[in-house]
């Protein structure tokens, strides 16, 4: 679209190409905005990069998160009381991208958005250094009033695509997605599997004949041996419950950001490990 | 007037399917599966004959001749859901949900409840239909129903208490939808009341409507015309949309619903969406919603449990939009005066909840001449709430 005013046209589709160019798979690890602080989440958006993250999906907490299970639900709770609103959190992104061009993703459902207003909220995202919005509970049928503002200011819409979703829905979801389709690796909500769904390897090669764009995979992946088998088929591996609970687990400690930054480095060690480097490629 | 919701499941700009892509497929199998099941001969004719049967159809529509006579205004008719099994209108939808359960061969039945009335009224539906069934309940308000607990669980329910959120209505509608995404190949999700995404709103409105379409030949049996006002308590608005709803094309019947003032408007201890909220989405629709300035919900109050959430239907939405409807609030104070004025004029013990409805209409009926005809739809009866009512009379039991 030829009315696009953001300042980074196609962050995500850029990094995806660079990616493919090494044969390698994408990290993207969930954080909760807020989670502990803002003060945190910054310094872990740059921890998690430098430690390999190559995109990073932000959560915006939601009092009411119905596709959310535990360890998410006390990340929300623990954002919302350290006072991570959206104006909050996109002034944090502002200050992040004197920093890092690292590829951000607000990941959140709709309340929050439709009350801010979809057209402010995607001039006020872009201005900040956002590239893509995933709303969880905002399905395609409903999605209109956010995606024509998102498509204005250069905004990738991010969809799900779930074990439920029928090929034919899927292929028609994919032709109003940008940046890259998110499958859900399981009939469930978000959290720690002890194993992945054995027909996730299949699904995903089912979905590539619907689309060109990038597939990740996320929901219940928790675990590098986890990362790394799903980089071998997936565009990028998305974990967040684990990280949730990690940060969780060090909520007083100093060495939170160190502690999620191994965790993060291990992910990308296992995804790159997975597949083959491209003749010429370096890491 | 168009017929809605419309294709999208709206009913103006309110209402939608606002949910989780893995339930987007369930919610067209559902739609498609209901749109055949109420043009099936077979379904009527198995609705009609639990709801006479099982259910105890048609309920009675009442004539208040001594608080008539008291408050020496409009005549007052009290429809008697509070007769149903189950002691409540709730379980003209769980019945006809739980037929299009087994129509679909869903083997496992799931709800949430607040009260516990609609998890009661679930649980007899599982029971009789032979489904698995689990129940959804903040922990709260297990703890606070202790009774209606035992009630699912004898009915072979399993009870299942959510600690999350603020422990009440709203987190276990949370975690009967988060059970769903998991399970919803084989689990029919029964939802208690004229929200969430669409096809839902429109199902229970149907279900429901049954009380309207009773109270029409009723009353014209009785008075050879049509009310002139009908009032009805609203949260999540079913009993409401269920007796306006066959009087909506019908300009000169006045519809009244009655929201939870709680301990007042002008504190945030209340319930009352339509009078104090603001446009929304939660819990797939898109309505009128108790939240803050950043679009985060808020917790509510309302003395009877059955009011207590922060969200109305989408139909209510629009019908307030539209006018077609009004709105008024009553608080707990006026609510708990209401149930023992009823008790004391007529015999009657209503639920709390039918209580504001009653209240509103002990307002009403002294302003309107004598000839006028209003109906209270009495939703529920009392007997689950004397625990409440003792304590708020400073009674030990």
């Amino acid at each position: 679209m030829d009315t696009h005013n953001n300042t980074h046209p196609g962050r995500i589709a850029a990094r995806f190409r660079e990616l493919r160019a090494r044969n390698e798979a994408a990290l993207i690890p969930f954080i909760v905005a807020g989670d502990p602080s803002l003060r945190r989440t910054r310094e872990l958006v740059l921890e998690l990069e430098a430690r390999g993250a190559d995109l990073i999906e932000l959560g915006v907490p939601f009092s009411d998160p119905m596709a959310d299970g535990p360890a998410n639900q006390r990340a929300a709770a623990r954002g919302l009381a350290a006072g991570a609103t959206l104006p909050a959190i996109l002034a944090m992104v502002s200050e992040l991208r004197r920093a890092t061009q690292v590829p951000l993703i607000l990941f959140g459902y709709y309340n929050p958005i439709f009350h801010y207003g979809c057209d402010r909220l995607c001039a006020d995202a872009a201005r900040a250094g956002i590239d893509g919005l995933l709303v969880v509970d905002l399905p395609p049928e409903e999605a209109a009033e956010l995606a024509r503002p998102a498509a204005h200011n250069g905004l990738d819409i991010i969809y799900l695509l779930a074990p439920t979703t029928p090929l034919e829905r899927a292929r028609r979801i994919a032709r109003s997605a940008s940046g890259f389709l998110y499958y859900v690796s399981v009939t469930g909500v978000t959290g720690a599997r002890a194993r992945l769904s054995a027909d996730l390897a299949g699904n995903v090669e089912q979905l590539r004949t619907v689309t060109k764009l990038p597939i990740g995979v996320g929901f219940g992946i928790s675990t590098p041996a986890q990362a790394g088998q799903v980089a071998a088929f997936a565009d990028a591996v998305v974990v967040g419950s684990a990280l949730s609970l990690l940060i969780e687990a060090d909520y007083n400690e100093n060495d939170l950001v160190a502690t999620a930054g191994e965790f993060v480095a291990a992910l990308k060690d296992a995804i790159r490990a997975a597949r083959p480097a491209a003749p010429g490629a370096t890491a | 007037m168009q017929k809605l919701p419309d294709s999208r499941g709206r009913f103006g700009q309110f209402g939608g399917r606002y949910v989780a892509e893995t339930l987007m497929p369930a919610l067209f199998e559902l739609e498609t599966a209901y749109q055949q099941a109420r043009r099936d001969p077979k379904f009527r004719a198995d609705l009609k004959r639990y709801s006479a049967e099982y259910v105890g159809r048609p309920t009675p529509l009442y004539f208040c001749a001594n608080l008539t006579a008291k408050l020496g205004g409009a005549k007052i008719y009290l429809k008697r859901e509070d007769l149903c099994h189950t002691g409540a209108h709730k379980v003209n939808n769980t019945l006809g949900q739980a037929l299009l359960a087994v129509r679909m061969g869903k083997t496992r039945v799931t709800a949430e409840t607040g009260a516990g009335q609609h998890g009661v009224a679930t649980a007899t539906m599982a029971a009789l239909f032979r489904r698995q069934c689990e129940i959804f309940m903040g922990s709260v308000d297990v703890e606070r129903q202790a009774l209606n607990v035992f009630r699912m669980k004898l009915l072979g329910a399993t009870v299942t208490p959510v600690d999350s959120g603020s422990k009440s209505l709203k987190d276990a509608l949370n975690e009967a939808l988060r059970d769903w995404i998991a399970t919803v190949r084989d689990t029919y999700y029964l939802i208690g009341t004229a929200a969430g995404p669409h096809p839902y709103p429109m199902i229970v409105r149907d279900l429901q409507s049954v009380i309207g379409r009773e109270t029409r030949r009723q009353i014209i049996a009785r008075e050879n015309r049509l009310p002139d006002v009908i009032v009805a308590c609203v949260n999540g608005g079913s009993n409401a949309i269920g007796i306006f709803h066959p009087f909506i094309r019908d300009a000169g019947v006045r519809l009244v619903g009655v929201e939870a003032a709680g301990l007042g408007l002008s504190g945030p201890l209340h319930a009352a969406t339509i009078a104090a909220g603001s446009v929304g989405v939660l819990h797939g629709n898109r309505t009128y919603l108790l939240q803050d300035e950043m679009g985060q919900i808020r917790e509510t109050h309302s003395i009877a449990a059955g009011l207590d959430y922060p969200g109305v239907g989408p139909e209510h939405a629009w019908l307030k939009d539209t006018g077609r409807a009004e709105y008024a609030a009553v608080t707990d104070a006026e609510a708990l005066d209401a149930l023992k004025a009823l008790c004391e004029t007529e015999g009657i013990i209503p639920a709390l909840e039918s209580s504001h409805a009653v209240a509103h209409a002990i307002k009403l009926a002294p302003t309107l001449p004598r000839e006028r005809i209003m109906v209270v739809n009495l939703s529920g009866r009392g007997d689950k709430d004397m625990q409440t009512v003792a304590t708020a009379f400073g009674v030990t039991l």
